[in-house]
């Protein structure tokens, strides 16, 4: 152990102190400290390793470093003011994060029936290609971590097709505020439709070669396959959701189950990890699923665009922000609305009084945070360079962790 | 299978468990006596007909002085029957003492961890009951209502003052 960490007058140990004291350790065991600054964290994650040798004998995480107190905020922001937090929570998939929220508020206010179809195909077209973005961040990073640099810059370039297709429909690269309680920020711009078309026809290629290049690598099996196997009833236990649960083998995805907006009326399906190159939940399973649901995604792209251009095409009169409410007042209730994020299942818990613009109490239940949560289970006997590969295949996002 | 069912369930295994209902909140919700929360818990968990299988989410609130009680609310959902479910708990606001789920839902570890943290509810028998998001050394718990900032943490100043006051 470093002199700082074990100096327990040092500013550190006060405000992050260690779970295990020298006292609790064994002879041959160790404490390591890893990060908060480390790139296999993805952020601002520390870990402390309790070591026996290379082998990991427990992990134990420490969160917080990237805390922005959103629940806090929340209770002092009205409704739309809110949503550009929400972008900041998991901000690779900003779109995804507002649309829940949005959605539950529209709930609450009842009006969710009422949104015009070409909304709904607008916001299901911008969230799918962020969950690419997303997926695209989570593999790319994912083989950079063991090892395989090449892959990570291909998928960057391509994420960036996306983030100026959206740069484009709303301002902003990666923080939106597209989609507004009751409608849209605009509507697309002229010609994106066919940009979007255009765009899944490049990807289509460029995903076939990360194929080759990453998934189906000796390397990357070799370091991945039968290592963190999590199987489906602890993963359900410990609230995971997301390509983690569907990795475990279980066909669980909420566009489904819930069926919200237009999901129902699209055609796609929900790939399950099968224990293809070893176990069933493995960190090359889920990985996998990761790598499926692009292709998926671009399904559903597919049938938006078509949608987009044909029955709900862009009329002069129409305008995205008829049906946004001058006032947002919720009748007082509580309310708890979840919707499928890439990461899994991103839930917000309402409590509105019906009095103020603002809800009393609005508490974001992350799917990092949960699947985080099972790191010490999952990664317990494995060898220390291990538990990068089972930290990356949970495709964590350290500010939706913290909030 | 129905909201009423699951409540006459609960009902008929352990009396005087159900305080009351909230039939406007979504999922519908069963308010629940403080002491019987664990045991309603693990009773919907194992029960074959409920099968609670996962915790979605669990929340700590402060109701403020003027209702004067603090609420945890439980979101359970059944993954083979798709079925929601809501429970709430009343606590004294003076003390907010309430069992740990964790040994059910280990989801319930970390949720739990920081309803402590961000509103200072303590759960019975919990592992490992510390901070999670905050620093160990913060003062307060900054979701309460009554919550004011502490002026200084480790010389960095905390409370901000606009510059006429």
């Amino acid at each position: 152990m470093s002199s700082q960490l074990s100096n327990s007058n040092s500013p550190l140990h006060k405000s992050e102190p260690l779970k295990y004291k020298e006292s609790d350790l064994k002879t041959e065991e160790m404490i390591i400290n890893l990060g908060p600054q480390h790139p296999s964290t993805h952020g601002v994650l520390r870990l402390e390793v309790v070591t026996n040798g290379e082998i990991v004998v427990d992990v134990v995480p420490h969160m917080g470093y990237l805390h922005r107190c959103f629940e806090k905020h929340a209770e002092s922001l009205s409704f739309n003011q809110t949503i550009p937090y929400t972008d900041r929570m998991d901000y690779v998939a900003a779109m995804n994060n507002e649309w829940a929220f949005v959605m539950g508020v529209e709930r609450m206010l009842g009006i969710d029936e009422a949104i015009p179809k070409r909304i709904e195909y607008i916001r299901v077209l911008v969230a799918e290609l962020n969950r690419i973005a997303s997926h695209f961040i989570a593999i790319g990073t994912y083989g950079m971590d063991i090892g395989a640099f090449t892959p990570f810059l291909w998928m960057m370039r391509d994420r960036e097709h996306i983030l100026r297709m959206l740069e484009w429909a709303s301002g902003a690269r990666m923080l939106y505020n597209y989609i507004w309680v009751g409608g849209l920020f605009y509507d697309l711009p002229i010609g994106f439709e066919e940009r979007a078309k255009e765009f899944v026809n490049y990807l289509k290629p460029k995903l076939k070669d990360s194929e080759t290049l990453l998934i189906n690598n000796k390397i990357f099996i070799e370091r991945t396959a039968n290592i963190g196997v999590l199987p489906a009833d602890l993963a359900i236990n410990y609230g995971i959701n997301g390509p983690m649960l569907r990795g475990s083998g279980l066909k669980y995805d909420l566009r489904k189950v819930d069926g919200y907006s237009v999901y129902p009326e699209i055609d796609f399906d929900v790939p399950v990890g099968t224990g293809k190159m070893g176990t069933v939940g493995d960190c090359w399973d889920r990985n996998w699923v990761r790598y499926q649901e692009c292709w998926e995604s671009i399904r559903i792209i597919e049938q938006c665009v078509e949608q987009l251009l044909g029955e709900h095409k862009r009329t002069k009169d129409f305008d995205p922000r008829a049906m946004v409410p001058k006032k947002i007042r919720p009748k007082a209730q509580d309310y708890y609305v979840r919707a499928e994020n890439p990461k899994g299942e991103l839930g917000f818990f309402f409590r509105t009084d019906g009095r103020a613009d603002q809800p009393l109490r609005c508490k974001a239940k992350s799917p990092s945070l949960s699947n985080l949560s099972v790191i010490a289970e999952i990664s317990k006997g494995c060898m220390l360079a291990d538990l990068f590969a089972i930290l990356g295949s949970m495709d964590l996002n350290m500010g939706e962790v913290d909030r | 299978m129905l909201f009423e069912e699951i409540k006459s369930l609960v009902q008929n295994e352990l009396a005087g468990a159900i305080i009351d209902e909230d039939q406007d909140a979504t999922p519908k919700a069963l308010i629940i006596s403080n002491q019987f929360i664990h045991r309603v818990c693990d009773f919907l968990h194992a029960n074959e007909k409920t099968y609670f299988d996962s915790l979605s989410c669990l929340t700590g609130l402060d109701n403020g002085e003027e209702k004067n009680s603090i609420e945890v609310v439980y979101n359970l959902y059944s993954i083979p029957y798709d079925y929601h479910l809501m429970l709430k708990v009343e606590l004294s606001r003076q003390n907010p003492e309430v069992d740990s789920v964790s040994d059910i839902w280990k989801a319930a570890d970390w949720h739990e961890r920081e309803a402590y943290d961000l509103v200072g509810i303590h759960f019975k028998n919990h592992p490992d009951l510390r901070r999670i998001l905050l620093p160990n050394d913060w003062e307060g718990h900054p979701l309460r209502k009554d919550y004011v900032e502490q002026e200084k943490y480790h010389d960095v100043i905390v409370k901000w003052k606009s510059e006429n006051e």
